[in-house]
């Protein structure tokens, strides 16, 4: 007992540098703009004198709610899409010899060696409504000539998707690496099906790993800002958009921190909905 | 009765290892059948046949009449039960035993009903609510059977079940086996690379060897009249002695020139001719030894030796003896204790015998089967051990 506790002071020891650094560049700026969106703005684009409730009351909006509405969907569906397309990605990654293993995790990796902007400015030449993608489905009849593939909320989906997908498969993977495959040896003979035993035994068995795939797609994609910016257009404004738009056009700055709070809470909700669900099901149940 | 599970002329290579070879086998209905053979010898992937999980290059696996060879392990009646048990972690051990009948969409009462019947055949119904994780090896071992049993297999695959355990468990969970075995009565095929677990739990046992079925019988059979030198040497200690057949004793026996003992009598089952050259094998335990030599006897060889080593056992004593050059192994089981008997010690002149039906004739043993010849220790400076090559 005395031993656990002395163990307990020693790990939080360890861990107090990252919490300094996270209170120091984390914690301070957001209560920074806590404070901020209690302030009224000056004509200046200066922050005014006294407090006020005036910019959170704003925010109920319709113009506000449609874009946060999108904001969730894209957001979502964005991490939905990874989730599917990563997980048998990690599942045959865990499973091809070691080999080939290398040579697919150098696939995934390869991209990050060009700058993420001008990835991203590579799909907008290509989803361009001279580019060839747009050009080889018009031609092949799949979609109208007048269908735009740029400036959407689809094409924003796309890009993220395409963005966070090594995100996803990563963590993915490691937990497949881990992961025992003699149990679904197992769930076969006790009368599973393929596809049951995939279910019902592999994705609780790398349960961990799709929740942090999942948070690395959801979390940054609930932020974005320059994906919505590019290849988003009016049609694929995001909330990310909506804060850079009152910080540049209108330097309204404590209408920009308004939007922002909700921006923060809407992604903190999630983290610490996962954090506790987390910690009770790892919770053994002899302590309990 | 007609065989139940069969292997007809099976073959399975990865790659450059031929780890099955040729196998044809036969198992019947309700029998306790082992696959007995060293490490790698293919024991596993004869199971893994069995239960679906790899394809025969060539031959058919036979299941009560029907050709299973292709089908898929979900559709097999045969359950397997693994050497690490794999059992499923996020389950508790209630949800691990059910899994088989939910899957197969089973009623709720049902699985409720068979899943306490379960519970209670493995005796851990006040654990049903523990994951994996928190039970001991034994409890784990219980649950992987009882959630095989529960879909009723016509036959139960057991991988080296008890190969993780320690000693004391082992010999628990040995019985304990035997007791389900009879009570839920199904086939039972258990490999192991452990003789005394084969020998005390099974009807019958096939020993394997590099992908191949050595010999097939009861355990009795087995030990008392090994056919190659691999069974032999394989199940339990012999003494190899290499010789030949000089002359045939009333069509039944021969005699056999070993070393320069003459006319060693053996019984002659393989039907060996003057001048064959034969390796004889007689097990320690049915070797005599004492300090007087005993009566002449039909059918008995008697042979002078000296003492080089002992080894006290407890109920038994194990000596190493030198005659004629040979190094033989005698296993003397304590019987009574005298006080006023004077004890074998070592470097005595001591007379061992024993009778002609106690040693059998094999080929020689290959050069591959060395290993499994157990070699005591030699001094320096000594001649040639007789399981040497000569
Ligand atoms: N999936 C596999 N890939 C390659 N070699 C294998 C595979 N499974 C088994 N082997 C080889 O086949 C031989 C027999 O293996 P196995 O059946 O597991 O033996 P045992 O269970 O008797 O120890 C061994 O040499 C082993 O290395
Ligand atoms: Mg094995």
């Amino acid at each position: 007992m005395k031993r656990e506790s002395r163990q307990k002071v020693r790990e939080s020891l360890v861990s107090f540098p990252s919490l300094f650094w996270l209170s120091l560049f984390f914690i301070v700026p957001t209560l920074f703009v806590f404070a901020i969106a209690l302030k009224p703005a000056n004509p200046y684009g200066g922050i005014g004198s006294g407090w006020t409730w005036d910019n959170l009351r704003s925010l109920v909006n319709p113009n506000y709610l449609a874009v946060a509405w999108r904001t969730l969907w894209i957001s979502v569906l964005s991490a939905a899409v990874c989730i599917v397309l990563a997980t048998p990605i990690g599942y045959y990654l865990a499973r091809v010899t070691a080999r080939w293993k290398g040579f697919f995790l150098m696939l995934i990796i390869v991209p990050f060696w060009t700058n993420f902007l001008i990835r991203i400015f590579a799909w907008k030449v290509l989803l361009h409504p001279e580019g060839a993608i747009k050009k080889a489905l018009a031609f092949s009849g799949l979609i109208g000539p007048q269908t735009s593939l740029l400036y959407n909320a689809g094409a924003v989906v796309l890009v993220t998707v395409y963005t966070f997908l090594p995100f996803t498969i990563l963590p993915i993977y490691a937990a497949a690496e881990k992961f025992d495959f003699q149990l679904l040896e197992a769930a076969r003979d006790l009368g599973a099906k393929r596809l049951q035993a995939f279910a019902k035994v592999f994705l609780p068995g790398i349960r961990r790993g799709l929740i942090t795939a999942v948070l690395f797609v959801f979390i940054p994609a609930l932020g974005s800002y320059v994906i919505p910016d590019i290849v988003g257009g009016p049609s694929g404004e995001m909330i990310g958009n909506k804060i850079a738009q009152r910080v540049f056009v209108d330097r309204n700055l404590p209408q920009a921190s308004a939007l922002s709070i909700v921006l923060i809470l809407s992604v903190l909700a999630p983290l610490v909905t996962v954090l506790v669900l987390q910690r009770k099901r790892d919770k053994p149940e002899s302590l309990l | 009765m007609s065989e139940f599970l069969e292997f007809r002329n099976v073959s399975k290579r990865f790659g450059a290892i031929q780890a099955v070879d040729g196998v044809s086998l036969g198992i019947k209905k309700g029998e306790f059948f082992s696959l007995l053979g060293p490490s790698g010898c293919g024991k596993t992937t004869m199971l893994r046949l069995a239960a679906g999980f790899e394809y025969p290059d060539t031959g058919q696996v036979i299941l009560d009449g029907a050709d299973i060879t292709d089908l898929s392990p979900n559709k097999r009646k045969v359950n397997t039960i693994f050497q690490s048990y794999a059992l499923f972690p996020h389950l508790n051990v209630w949800e691990n035993i059910a899994f088989g009948l939910r899957v197969a969409k089973r009623s709720k009462r049902d699985i409720e009903t068979e899943v306490e019947a379960m519970l209670r055949l493995i005796r851990m119904g006040d654990q049903a609510g523990k994951k994996p994780d928190q039970l001991s090896g034994g409890q784990k071992q219980r649950v992987a059977i009882a959630r095989a049993l529960i879909n009723k297999p016509q036959v139960l695959l057991l991988d080296e079940p008890l190969a993780a355990l320690d000693l004391k468990l082992r010999q628990r969970m040995l019985i304990e086996l035997d007791m389900i075995h009879d009570q839920v009565g199904i086939t039972f095929l258990y490999v192991t690379h452990d003789q005394g677990e084969a020998m005390s739990l099974s009807d019958r046992i096939a020993v394997m060897d590099s992908g191949r079925i050595e010999q097939v019988g009861s355990p009795a059979e087995i030990y008392e009249t090994p056919r190659t030198s691999f069974v032999a040497a394989f199940i339990g200690d012999t003494n190899f002695l290499e010789g030949e057949v000089t002359g045939l004793v009333e069509s039944e026996y021969c005699q056999v020139k070993i070393a320069d003992i003459p006319g060693v009598i053996c019984f002659n089952d393989k039907s060996m001719k003057p001048g064959n050259p034969v390796y004889l094998s007689i097990r320690p335990e049915k070797i005599h030894i004492s300090r007087d030599r005993p009566e002449e006897s039909r059918l008995r060889n008697i042979v002078p030796a000296v003492v080089e080593d002992m080894i006290y056992l407890g109920s038994t004593t194990k000596y190493w003896v030198r005659t004629h050059g040979l190094r033989v192994q005698v296993l003397r089981q304590h019987f009574r204790f005298f006080l006023d008997e004077k004890p074998i010690r070592w470097n005595d002149d001591v007379w061992i015998w024993w009778h002609g039906d106690d040693g059998f004739m094999l080929d020689r043993y290959r050069a591959v089967d060395e290993h499994l010849v157990a070699l005591p220790p030699r001094k320096v400076g000594e001649p040639e051990d007789n399981n040497e090559k000569p």
